[in-house]
C-alpha cells in the first residue's frame, strides 16, 4: 500500500535546508526553511473541498514531519533511493509511531488497560465498547488502527445463550458501523476465524448486508479445523463485496507462532507487537540499474547469475540500511516504547516487533534479465514503454504464462528469502534478529511495475495454472503475499466451488488467495478494496481516505484488466477444446 | 496370473477404451455440486429445438478425435486437489455407454481421483439397465426431463420420452438421481396444468425430489430456436407458485 496522503498528489517537500542546534543525536538534523512553494502546499492542502477535516490534518502532519531531513543513510543508500531501486514507502522522514500496531485486546478485555483507563469486560456491550475506546488510541502510518483483533476469537466468550442470533446481528451491526463511520480506512482490519462459532456467522452476515469497505477481513482457515459450512458462509459475503481474504493459517502459525494477526492489506505480523517500518526493493529498477554497470555485456544465464550473486545483495542490504536506520529513529530518538500508552499496558510490546522487507515488480525482473540479446550498454528493451502494462512484448519471456520465466520468478524470490534471513535488523529479536519478507502490492503512483510477485493483471492465465505458477512463492514470505483471482459472480449460486478452490489452493502451497467478484461494485486494489460508486465520484473527495489512493491505483496498475477466471454459463465444451 | 496382476490388466483395458470427445473444461460451477471438471462426450439421441450445444449432436462431427480413457482420467488428475468431482455430460454421455462406464471406472479406481464425486448430466434417452452397471461408480445424475407430455417431447426433441421416464424411474431407485432438470420453453411445455402433472409424477417418485427448471433461453441455440419466446420474470414466478403448490419443495429455477 498506501501513503498517509492523497495519492493523486505525492508529497513533495519544497525548501532549502538549514542546520540547527548540535550536531550529533535528534538535535543535529536539520530541518527546512519553509518556502513560497511550500507555503502554497499548505494553504491548498486546508483549502482542498475535496478532503475532510481529518484528512486536512492528517495531511498537515505529513507535510510538517516533511519538513525534518531523514535518518542519516550512506550515500549509495541515497543513491539507490534517488534511482528508485529503493524505496520507504512515504512513510515520513521522522518515524514516530510503528507502522503497523497490532494490540493484544485480549489482554484488555480479561484485564483493562489502566493507562486507557479501561475495564475488564463483563459482557458483550461492555466489551464492544471497550474495543471500540481502544482503537481510538492505536497508532498508525495510516492514521486509523490497521488491526481491530482476531474478533470472533475475542467476542465469542460474552456470547452465551441469553444473545439471541438476532440480538447478536443487531449489535454487530451498530459496532460494524460505528467501526466504519469513526476510522474511514480501507487499511483498517479484522481477522476471523479458523474455527467456526457464533460471531463469526454473525459477522459475515452483517459484513455483506451493509456492503462497507471498512473493515477490510482475513479468514484464517485451517484445513483440518474450518468447517466447509463456515467456508460456504464465507465464500457468499465474498461474492457480495469482495472480503474476506483466505489465509492458510498452519502455514502461518509455523512462520509466526500461534500468536500472529493480518493486518493493512494482507500484511502478517506478531500480535502484541507489529511492523516498525516497510521499506522495499523494486527488482526491475534494480536490473535496469545495474545494464549499464555490472551486467554490461551480459546476457542469457550469465546475466541472471551476475544479477543474483552481484547486484541483488548489494541492493538488498542498502534498503536494509534504510530500514535499519529508520528503526532506530523510531526506538532510540522518537522513544516510542518508551511512552505510548498501549506499550505502557503491556499490550505491545517492544520485543513483539519486527521490520517488513518488501519487494516488488518480480514480473518485469524477470522479462529484463531474460531480454534476448542484450548486449553491450542498454538494452532497447529495457527503457521507457518497452515496460508494457504486461511488462513485456514481442519474444520476451513472460513471468505466469512462460515456465522458464516463472521458474526463474521462484528462485528470485527464494533468493531474497535467504538474503533477509541472513541480513541482521535491530530491535528485531521477535523474528530471529531479521526482518520478514512481504510481497509488496504497490502503491498508487507505482507506473509499469508489477505488485509483488503478482502475475502482471490482462496476463493471469486460467485459474489452476496462475495458483501453480504463484503457489511456490508463498512459502517465502511471512509477512505476507496475495495474489487475487477474479471470479464471477455466478459462484454465489453454488460456493461449494470456490470452497474448493480455496482448499485446493492451500493443498498448492498458498499462503494467501485473494478474490475479486466480478460486478459486485467493488474492486480488490492492493489489498484492501474500493467501491465502484465511491471511486466515480472521488474528484469531488471521498469519506475513506484510501479511496483517493484506490482510484488512482485502478488507473495506474490497469487493475480493471484482470482476467476473469471464467465458468461456462451454459455447458458447452469450449471451441478447440478437444484433444488436450 | 496373480489377482493382483489381473486387477492391472482390467484397468488398462479401462484406460484403453477410446470415445469421441467433444471437449473438457477444468472449473465449472454451474454442472453439479460445488467445483466440477466437466467431460464433454459427442453425440446425441435428441434433436432439441432449443438445444444450446447443437455442435455436440452429430455423432462423428469432423475435428473430433477418439481419445482414450487414461487421457481424460490424467486431466482430471492434474487438477483434482481443486476439485470437488468430475460431471460427464454432452452431447449426450449415454450414447457412448462403454466409454461413460469406462471412464467412471477408472476415474473410481485411481488413486488420484478415486475421492472425486462422479456425476452424469443426461436426457435420460437410453436403455435403463445402464443405470445398474453404472450406480457402482456414479454417485448422481442430473436428468433433463423436456416434458411428461409424449406428443409434446417429440415436438421439442424429435423422441418420445418412454426411455426418459424409465431412467428417472430406475435412477430414484437406485438412489442415483441428484437432480431433475425441466427446460421450461413458454407456450410449448410449460402450461400450469402441465407443470402441476410433471410434479405430481415426480413427487410420486420421492417426495422430496430436487428439481431444478432452466428456462428457455437463446444463448447458443440455433436459428430455429429463435421464434420460441424466452422466458421473463414473471414466467419464473408462476413457475415457482404452480410447482410449490404442487407439493415441490427443493426446487431451483433459473
Amino acid at each position: 500500500m498506501e501513503t498517509t496522503v492523497r495519492g493523486t498528489e505525492p508529497l513533495v517537500v519544497t525548501g532549502a535546508p538549514v542546520v540547527t542546534g548540535r550536531p550529533g543525536g535528534m538535535a543535529g538534523r536539520v530541518r527546512r526553511q519553509p518556502t513560497d512553494g511550500y507555503r502554497a502546499e499548505v494553504l491548498g492542502c486546508v483549502t482542498d473541498p475535496a478532503l475532510t477535516y481529518r484528512q486536512r490534518v492528517q495531511r498537515l502532519a505529513a507535510l510538517a514531519e516533511g519538513m525534518l531531513e531523514p535518518p542519516p543513510v550512506s550515500a549509495a543508500c541515497r543513491a539507490a533511493q534517488a534511482a528508485g531501486v529503493v524505496h520507504d514507502m512515504g512513510e515520513g522522514p521522522a518515524p514516530y509511531r510503528p507502522r503497523y500496531v497490532l494490540p493484544d485486546y485480549a489482554l484488555a478485555l480479561a484485564g483493562g488497560a489502566a493507562h486507557l483507563e479501561l475495564e475488564p469486560a463483563r459482557d458483550l456491550d461492555e466489551a464492544l465498547a471497550l474495543l471500540l475506546a481502544a482503537y481510538a488510541s492505536v497508532p498508525s502510518i495510516t492514521g486509523y488502527p490497521v488491526y481491530l483483533g482476531d474478533l470472533d476469537t475475542l467476542l465469542e466468550p460474552f456470547v452465551d445463550d441469553s444473545v439471541t442470533d438476532a440480538d447478536l446481528d443487531r449489535r454487530l451491526t451498530l459496532f460494524w458501523r460505528l467501526v466504519d463511520r469513526t476510522m474511514p480506512d480501507a487499511f483498517v482490519h479484522a481477522d476471523l476465524g479458523p474455527d467456526d462459532g457464533r460471531v463469526v456467522r454473525s459477522l459475515l452476515r452483517v459484513d455483506r448486508r451493509l456492503r462497507q469497505v471498512v473493515p477490510n477481513l482475513t479468514l484464517r482457515v485451517d484445513p483440518a479445523r474450518t468447517p466447509d459450512a463456515l467456508l460456504r458462509e464465507a465464500v457468499l459475503t465474498t461474492c457480495a463485496d469482495g472480503k474476506p481474504h483466505y489465509v492458510n493459517d498452519p502455514m502461518m502459525r509455523a512462520d509466526l507462532g500461534p500468536d500472529y494477526g493480518v493486518v493493512s492489506c494482507y500484511n502478517s505480523l506478531p500480535r502484541g507487537g507489529g511492523a516498525y517500518t516497510l521499506a522495499r526493493l523494486d527488482l526491475s529498477a534494480s536490473v535496469r540499474r545495474a545494464v549499464p554497470g555490472p551486467l554490461a555485456g551480459r546476457g542469457g544465464a550469465e546475466r541472471v547469475e551476475r544479477w543474483l550473486t552481484e547486484v541483488l545483495p548489494g541492493d538488498l542490504a542498502l534498503t536494509a540500511e534504510l530500514m535499519a536506520s529508520r528503526i532506530r529513529f523510531l526506538v532510540e530518538e522518537a522513544r516510542f516504547f518508551e511512552h505510548d500508552r498501549l506499550v505502557l499496558d503491556g499490550l505491545v510490546r517492544r520485543d513483539r516487533f519486527t521490520a517488513m522487507f518488501g519487494f516488488y515488480g518480480v514480473a518485469e525482473a524477470v522479462a529484463a534479465l531474460m531480454t534476448p540479446g542484450a548486449g553491450a550498454g542498454v538494452s532497447p528493451c529495457l527503457g521507457g514503454d518497452a515496460f508494457s502494462r504486461h511488462g513485456t512484448r514481442g519474444t520476451q519471456r513472460r513471468y505466469g504464462v512462460d515456465d522458464d520465466a516463472t521458474a526463474l520468478g521462484h528462485r528470485i524470490v527464494a533468493a531474497l528469502a535467504d538474503l533477509v534471513a541472513a541480513t541482521p535488523m535491530p530491535y528485531c529479536e521477535a523474528t530471529g534478529g531479521h526482518a520478514l519478507l512481504h510481497a509488496q502490492s504497490g502503491i498508487d503512483t507505482d507506473l509499469g511495475v508489477t505488485a509483488g510477485a503478482r502475475i502482471p493483471p490482462g496476463s493471469e492465465p486460467p485459474l489452476y495454472e496462475h495458483i501453480r505458477a504463484v503457489a511456490p512463492n508463498h512459502v517465502h514470505v511471512p509477512a505476507g503475499i496475495s495474489d487475487v483471482m477474479r471470479f464471477e459472480p455466478t459462484v454465489a449460486a453454488n460456493p461449494d466451488a470456490a470452497v474448493a478452490v480455496i482448499r485446493g489452493a492451500f493443498a498448492a502451497g498458498m499462503r494467501d488467495v485473494t478474490f475479486d467478484v466480478e460486478g459486485n461494485g467493488f474492486v480488490r486494489i492492493t489489498g484492501y478494496l474500493v467501491r465502484d460508486a465511491d471511486v466515480a465520484g472521488v474528484a469531488a473527495g471521498a469519506r475513506h481516505s484510501s479511496t483517493f489512493l484506490g482510484a488512482a491505483a485502478l488507473e495506474n496498475q490497469h487493475l480493471r484488466d484482470r482476467v476473469t477466471k471464467c465458468a461456462p454459463l451454459s455447458a458447452g465444451p469450449p471451441p478447440g477444446a478437444s484433444g488436450r | 496370473m496373480t489377482a493382483a496382476c489381473a486387477a492391472r490388466d482390467v484397468v488398462a483395458g479401462l484406460l484403453a477404451v477410446e470415445g469421441l470427445v467433444a471437449g473438457t473444461v477444468p472449473f465449472s460451477a454451474v454442472d453439479g455440486p460445488g467445483n466440477r471438471f466437466v467431460v464433454f462426450l459427442q453425440g446425441c439421441g435428441f434433436d432439441c429445438l432449443v438445444c444450446h450445444n447443437p455442435a455436440t449432436i452429430p455423432a462423428h462431427p469432423r475435428g473430433v478425435v477418439r481419445t482414450p480413457v487414461g487421457a481424460v482420467v490424467d486431466l482430471v488428475a492434474r487438477d483434482a486437489q481443486f476439485l470437488t468431482g468430475v460431471t460427464v455430460t454432452g452431447g449426450e454421455p449415454t450414447v457412448q455407454p462403454e466409454f461413460l462406464v469406462a471412464l467412471l471406472e477408472a476415474l473410481a479406481v485411481d488413486p488420484r481421483t478415486a475421492h472425486l464425486s462422479r456425476f452424469v448430466d443426461s436426457n435420460g434417452d437410453t436403455d435403463a439397465d445402464l443405470w445398474d452397471r453404472l450406480a457402482p461408480v456414479l454417485d448422481g445424475v442430473m436428468l433433463d426431463l423436456k416434458g411428461l407430455d409424449t406428443e409434446r417431447h417429440i415436438v421439442l426433441t424429435g423422441t418420445d420420452n418412454y426411455r426418459v421416464l424409465g431412467s428417472l424411474t430406475r435412477l430414484v431407485a437406485l438412489r442415483r438421481l441428484y437432480e431433475v432438470r425441466l427446460l421450461l420453453v413458454p407456450g410449448i411445455n410449460d402450461a400450469d396444468d402441465a407443470l402441476t402433472r410433471t410434479a405430481h409424477w415426480l413427487l410420486s417418485l420421492d417426495p422430496r425430489i430436487r428439481v431444478r427448471v432452466n428456462g428457455f433461453r437463446h444463448h447458443g441455440t440455433r436459428a430455429v430456436a429463435r421464434d420460441l419466446r424466452a422466458v421473463t420474470d414473471a414466467d419464473r414466478e408462476r413457475y415457482r407458485a404452480v410447482l410449490t403448490a404442487a407439493g415441490v419443495e427443493d426446487l431451483t429455477i433459473t
